[in-house]
Formats: structure tokens, C-alpha cells, sequence
């Protein structure tokens, strides 16, 4: 029996992925697994594995070409079976059926090209725009309610994915929006009654990064590690008001300067100390922020829509710039990490970063984020918060100002960092006191390494 | 287009039917001399005479009868029920005469009648004179049964209905007769079978017929001035219902509430939420929520007969819950 290779929705955040090589042949034996060919997804590149064993038939892609989720890229098929009919697209209902079980819930083969009369071949799909994966064609008219029932099987789709807590419960409209869209629904919280999970908690899935659905974030729901806080009337009226105000995230800023003359001084002993000591600011920062974080939860939170939540871990994510854009590595429990964890860790998702090796568990389910330009040159910015996170922390450089303490012109090096806040979640007082702390070791830094 | 009443709209359609075809005749309690309990033969007794416009006992079973005999015959009666509640004393002859003579004999005998009365509580008549009976009705093949809200679509269902060949239950709201609205001039039929969507929006679907349509039309109102939109879809005619009407509404606002004047069990929604599921399963954002009288004879008392009245308070909380505002 066939299985198509079809796109697969390789990140949480991916519309489309361009197939960069084929590792296997038309003619090669395949086993369910194998690796057929390797993807460029919008955060990295990774593998395409074989959803059912067989022979390649069919490659349908060229390499290089990119194509929406779900686009038919080749088929797995016996040596002597017949595939023409899918390679045309005419599906016949029972070979997707049977096809699906060896498919993983991810693959978002929508089970309306099956039941549509006359499904778009799948190479126009392919050609079509980024991301505007058709709405599947529907039947002129609904068949009235006197004609006979469809045949078992057909027209069923796929049901919620399941989660290890139990059945996942979503709307039949969520789960076709999320089969459509190529989304899992493990690790979603829907925002129903009971959890479930209906159509805007899909809609933020696509508005939002993909923190809520990855393995992290699955990781992030574990039970008790963290706590969920109603929303009160107050909290509900200041959510709504200023997000009318201020698009979908209301954002404040607030700006410091931090003397960070101690903090300087402590990496220049450190190095002195040798290579193996050696910290950078940004190190120091994300070390401040961890600690002030586990001192502020109602900081490391999230916007959930009906509810915000405190996390009772701390991830911070760390924005690296790499060659077309930005990612944001996560370091978990960053206020357990001693400080040379810290460095050595931000260095390795760096690197990954820059090779795009980075997996979708290594750069989702962060609580809060920090950007640092400083090494630019940048005096101070304004970060743009990754949602569902409350906050962002942005660092700019170090530098000497003078600066007049107790009444006496000194020469110190400074640092201006500026949060921004949703304000959903943080208030101005919130907020301020949380950078207090982060102040208080800044300018203490002996506390991040003791 | 003018403004008229719904009595007066049910008025002109008897009065351009009795004028377009001298087979077609009105008879009922009080209807000819004392121009109608609700005054809609209001001068028809002047206008056509007693041989069409005709007086009879009050004997429901006795002159529903003639009527499906005249109606065999090749007249197109018109039977005026005081009211629907007392219709239930003839119910053998709408049900197991006029549903049936067509499918018995072959179709040897048409059935071009009309049975018409108010239907549904007005206001403290107490449990036997306060009942919805579409559901009765419309549960019975061979039977058209309609439900107009509006005076115009009272008036164009009602012509379209006594044309029709088929034994038409036409079931007026009691509450109706007074209110006004839009007719258009001229010739206006409203083919039955066939919803009406009479206000539209993207975030929820109310579908109902008869006189909630009025209570619908007034909650999208109310809900439009919170940023809430909804769709109504008035069905009209509950036999046939309009299935694609309510399809193609559910499929765009992936909700909807059902909302009728009758009691749960059996109701108009149960069957208009069956065809949803299976309509509209992988559309539905919610589940399917009905607003409906409450499960009990009509109470007398004011306070309670309010209380166990559909209404637009109980149809917000309704499109707010599958809303998932609430």
C-alpha cells in the first residue's frame, strides 16, 4: 500500500519548507524512519523521515523548491503498484485511509483532498502563494439531510492528538483548522470549558510563536510547575482596554542605567583567573535576570488569554542574530545554572544557532526573553516581546559616563537596559521593581557567583 | 413599500387569493359576521359573500372535515382555527384525512387547503391556550407548515400557501397581528420552504421561525451595539426546513443557537440541531445550544410566565456562552 511523502510541519511555526536535498533516490528501498530528504524549515534545517516502508517511487520536488505544508513531495510505494492515480491527485478514498495510520499526527495530509470531488493537483499547490494553502473546496451544496450517509471511514478526520494526560479535548472546527494548518494540538491550552481547545486558541497558535506546542513547552505544562492566576474584572478590563489601544500586545518600556563598574571588574578578574572563568555581560545579565525572575514570577509569566501564568521555572531566552534573521535559544532553569553553565551553554546555542542546527526543543518554551546589542555599539533599544511572554529585557552596551556620585564627578561604566511590558500582565510598579532586583545584582555581582 | 400589520398583511392575502380564484373560500368560527375572532376577515363577508366566506359551529373536527372533502373535490379551502389549541379537536382530520389523501390514493386527490389560526402563548391565557404546536405539525409527512414573523412574509407565505396543492398548517403568531412592518406592493409571494436571513453577521448563528424571529432580529440589535454580530436565519416554513440556509450560516459563524417558542423535547430544534451535527460537524467551534419554553404547562402567574418564556435575555447568555464569552 502507498504512503505519500507529503511536507511536514517540521517547527511549530513553519507554512512552507524547502526540500534542500533528497538522501534517497527514486528506485531506493525505503523503511519507515529512513530519512528521505533534508527540509529548510523558517528556524533550521532538519530531516524528512519515511512514514511507511517501501520503495521511493516518485520524487515529486526538485531541491531547492520550497512548498506549503502538506504538498505531496513523493510516494512509497511496492515495486509494481500502481501510483498514478496519486500522483494525479485522484486519491482513491481507501488508499488515504489506509495511508494515514503510518502517519504521524503532524503530517497535515488534509483529509478534504481525499473527499473533495476534484482536488487540486498537487503540483498547482505546490506553485501556489507561501502560506495560502487553499481552503479546502466544499460541495456546491451540502448534500440534504435525505441522501445517504457517506461510506464509513470517508470524510472522518483525524481526532485530537492525544496527550499523555489524556484525551485532548478541541472543537471539530479546531482540529480541522490545526490539521489544515499542519499544527499539533499537544501542548496547546485551550482556553474552553475543560481545556478545550477551540478556534482562536489555533488562530493565537498562528499569531504567536511556537513556545506553546513544542516539546519544551510540553515540558513547561508539567503539572505544578507553575500557577495559573484568574483573571479578575480589573485585570480583565486593563487587558482589553489596552490592547485596543495598543495592538494585540500592549507594550510599555521602562529604561535604566545600571553601574555595571563592579561587573566589569569581576569578568576582568575572572579572566585573569583564565579562560576556563571567562563570562561575558550578556552571561551576567541573563544570570541577574534568572535570579531577579525566581524573586518576581509575576514577571515570568504568560498571556494565556483568559488567564495569566506565573511559571514556577525559569527559561530565558536569549535572542541570537544569525545570517537572515533572529532566533532565541532558551536556557532552562537559568537560575540553577552557576554562571559558567550560563556561558558555556549560551555559547553552544549560539553556535547552533549561527549552523541552524538549533531543534524546536532548544529554542521554544522560554518565560521570559533577553536581547542584547550591546556588542554593536548600541547605547539602548527597545526589544519586541515574544508572545505569549510577558516581558523582554533589552541590554546596550557598556560604557564609560561620567556620573556624579555623592555629589563627586566619577568616571563609571554604565549599562542601560529597557523592559518591555505587557501590560496585561505587568504594571508599571511591576515592572520597575523587577529591574530594582535585576539592579541589585548588577551592581552586586559577587551574588551571581556565590 | 408600505407599512402595514400583520393582520392586515393576512387580510390582503386572503382578500387577492379570494379575488384571483372563485375555488378558493374561507370558513371558521365567528369568521363571516363578527369579521374574524382577531378581525383578519375583517369585509371579507361584504366583499365575497356568504357562500365563500361562511360561518360554522363550533365543531373543530366537524368543519375541518368538510374542508378535506371540499378540497378532494377540487375547491381550496381555507380553515380558520380560533386558535391552534383548539385545533387539536380536529387533529384526526389534518393528520390522518388531509397528510394522507394524497399519498392514499395514489394521487388521485390533491389537497389545495390551508388550515390557519394564532399559534403560541400571548399573555396569561394559562397552560391549554398557551402552546406552540409547529413541532406537532411538522412532524407529519404529507404536511407544509408555516411560520411567518414579519407581515410581509406572513402575507407572501400565506398566497404561496393556497396555491399550493398540498395541505398547508399555517400557523400565525397570536402576539403577531398587531405588529407592523414592510410589505412590499403588488404581487408578493415567499415560495415555501425557503429561510430568510434577516440579520447577518460573522459571529454566531440564531436560527429560528414564527415570532422569535422578532426576538432574534432584537438581539442582534442589542448584541451589534457590543461588536457582536449575528446571523438569523428565519426559517419560515419549518416543513420543509431550509437545511442549506442553515448550513451555509453555521459553516461561515462555526456557532450557533437555536431558539423557539415551544418546549425542548421534540421540538422544531432538536431537529434543526440534528441536521447542524450533521451538516456542519467539522465547522462547529461549540456545541449547539437551544433557547426554548421551559419544560412545563404554561404557569398563569405573570412573574412565572415570563420566567418560563424564551427571550432575548436568555438568548444572549446562549450566543455568549458558544461565543465562549461568558
Amino acid at each position: 500500500m502507498a504512503t505519500k511523502v507529503t511536507m511536514e510541519a517540521l517547527s511549530p511555526t513553519m507554512e512552507e519548507g524547502r526540500l534542500v536535498k533528497w538522501t534517497k533516490n527514486e528506485g531506493d528501498q525505503v523503511k519507515a524512519g529512513d530519512v528521505l530528504a533534508e527540509v529548510e524549515t523558517d528556524k533550521a534545517i532538519m530531516d524528512l523521515v519515511a512514514r511507511g516502508d517501501g520503495v521511493l517511487r516518485k520524487r515529486l520536488a526538485n531541491e531547492g523548491d520550497a512548498s506549503p505544508i502538506g504538498t505531496l513531495l513523493g510516494v512509497i510505494a511496492a515495486p509494481d503498484e500502481n501510483i498514478d492515480a496519486i500522483i494525479g491527485g485522484a486519491v482513491p478514498a481507501t488508499a488515504a485511509a489506509s495511508a494515514k495510520p503510518a502517519q504521524a499526527n503532524a503530517t497535515p495530509q488534509s483529509s478534504d483532498q481525499s473527499q473533495s470531488e476534484a482536488p487540486a493537483p498537487p503540483q498547482q499547490k505546490a506553485a501556489g502563494p507561501v502560506a495560502a494553502a487553499p481552503p479546502a473546496p466544499r460541495p456546491a451544496s451540502p448534500p440534504r439531510p435525505t441522501a445517504p450517509p457517506p461510506p464509513k471511514g470517508n470524510g472522518a478526520r483525524p481526532g485530537a492528538t492525544a496527550t499523555p494526560g489524556g484525551r485532548q479535548r478541541s472543537s471539530p472546527l479546531a482540529r480541522r483548522l490545526a490539521n489544515d494548518k499542519g499544527i499539533q494540538l499537544g501542548g496547546i491550552q485551550g482556553s474552553g470549558p475543560g481545556g478545550r481547545i477551540v478556534k482562536r486558541d489555533i488562530e493565537n497558535v498562528k499569531a504567536t510563536s511556537g513556545a506553546a506546542r513544542s516539546a519544551a513547552a510540553e515540558r513547561l505544562a508539567a503539572e505544578g510547575d507553575f500557577k495559573d492566576v484568574p483573571l479578575t474584572l480589573i485585570r480583565k478590563t486593563i487587558a482589553r482596554r489596552l490592547a485596543e489601544s495598543n495592538g494585540p500586545v500592549p507594550t510599555f518600556f521602562l529604561t535604566a542605567e545600571f553601574d555595571a563598574t563592579r561587573a566589569a571588574e569581576l569578568r576582568a578578574q575572572l579572566l585573569e583567573m583564565g579562560d576556563e572563568y571567562k563570562v561575558s555581560f550578556n552571561d551576567i545579565v541573563i544570570k541577574a535576570v534568572a535570579l531577579a525572575l525566581a524573586e518576581h514570577p509575576e514577571v515570568n509569566a504568560h498571556w494565556l488569554n483568559d488567564k495569566i501564568r506565573h511559571f514556577n521555572r525559569i527559561h530565558v531566552a536569549m535572542a541570537v542574530a544569525v545570517e537572515d534573521g533572529l532566533i532565541t535559544p532558551v536556557l532552562f532553569d537559568a537560575d540553577r545554572m552557576t554562571l559558567w553553565e550560563i556561558s558555556a551553554k549560551a555559547r553552544e546555542l549560539a553556535a547552533k544557532a549561527r549552523e541552524r542546527k538549533l531543534l524546536p526543543e532548544e529554542y521554544t518554551g522560554s518565560t521570559f526573553s533577553v536581547s542584547n546589542l550591546g556588542m554593536f555599539g548600541i547605547d539602548q533599544f527597545t526589544a519586541i516581546i515574544n508572545p505569549p511572554e510577558a516581558g523582554i529585557l533589552a541590554i546596550g552596551g557598556v560604557e564609560e559616563k561620567p556620573v556624579v556620585i555623592n555629589g563627586a564627578l566619577e568616571v563609571r561604566q554604565r549599562m542601560r537596559v529597557t523592559m518591555s511590558c505587557d501590560h496585561r500582565v505587568i504594571d508599571g510598579a511591576t515592572g520597575a521593581k523587577f529591574l530594582q532586583t535585576v539592579r541589585r545584582y548588577i551592581e552586586n555581582p559577587l551574588s551571581l557567583i556565590i | 413599500m408600505a407599512v402595514v400589520t400583520y393582520r392586515d398583511a393576512l387580510t390582503q392575502a386572503l382578500r387577492e387569493e379570494l379575488q384571483r380564484d372563485d375555488s378558493v373560500f374561507l370558513m371558521g368560527e365567528e369568521v363571516a359576521q363578527y369579521n374574524g375572532a382577531y378581525k383578519v376577515s375583517k369585509g371579507l363577508l361584504d366583499e365575497f359573500g356568504p357562500m365563500r366566506i361562511v360561518d360554522t359551529p363550533i365543531t373543530e373536527l366537524g368543519f375541518a372535515g368538510v374542508g378535506v372533502g371540499a378540497a378532494m373535490v377540487g375547491l381550496r379551502p381555507i380553515v380558520e382555527f380560533m386558535t391552534w389549541n383548539f385545533a387539536l379537536l380536529a387533529i384526526d382530520e389534518v393528520v390522518n384525512a388531509a397528510a394522507k389523501m394524497r399519498y392514499m390514493s395514489g394521487g388521485q386527490f390533491k389537497m389545495p387547503m390551508v388550515f390557519r389560526g394564532p399559534n403560541g402563548a400571548a399573555l396569561q391565557l394559562g397552560a391549554q391556550h398557551s402552546q406552540a404546536w409547529e413541532s406537532w405539525f411538522a412532524h407529519i409527512p404529507g404536511l407544509k407548515v408555516c411560520t411567518p414573523g414579519t407581515p410581509a412574509d406572513a402575507k407572501g407565505l400565506l398566497k404561496a400557501a393556497i396555491r399550493d396543492d398540498n395541505p398547508v398548517v399555517f400557523l400565525e403568531g397570536e402576539m403577531l397581528y398587531n405588529t407592523k412592518g414592510e410589505v412590499p406592493d403588488g404581487e408578493h409571494l415567499v415560495p415555501l420552504g425557503v429561510a430568510d436571513l434577516k440579520r447577518e453577521g460573522d459571529h454566531c448563528s440564531v436560527i429560528t421561525h414564527g415570532k422569535m424571529a422578532l426576538v432574534a432580529m432584537r438581539v442582534a440589535d442589542d448584541l451589534a451595539k457590543e461588536g457582536i454580530n449575528i446571523d438569523v436565519v428565519d426559517l419560515r416554513t419549518v416543513r420543509p426546513i431550509d437545511v442549506e440556509a442553515i448550513s451555509r450560516s453555521v459553516q461561515k459563524t462555526n456557532r450557533a443557537v437555536v431558539l423557539e417558542e415551544g418546549w425542548e423535547i421534540c421540538g422544531m430544534g432538536s431537529q434543526v440541531v440534528d441536521f447542524i451535527q450533521r451538516e456542519c460537524f467539522d465547522d462547529l467551534d461549540a456545541p449547539v445550544l437551544r433557547v426554548h419554553q421551559e419544560d412545563v404547562p404554561m404557569p398563569y402567574a405573570k412573574n412565572l410566565e415570563r420566567a418560563a418564556k424564551p427571550d432575548a435575555g436568555k438568548t444572549i447568555a446562549a450566543i455568549k456562552k458558544v461565543m465562549y464569552l461568558d
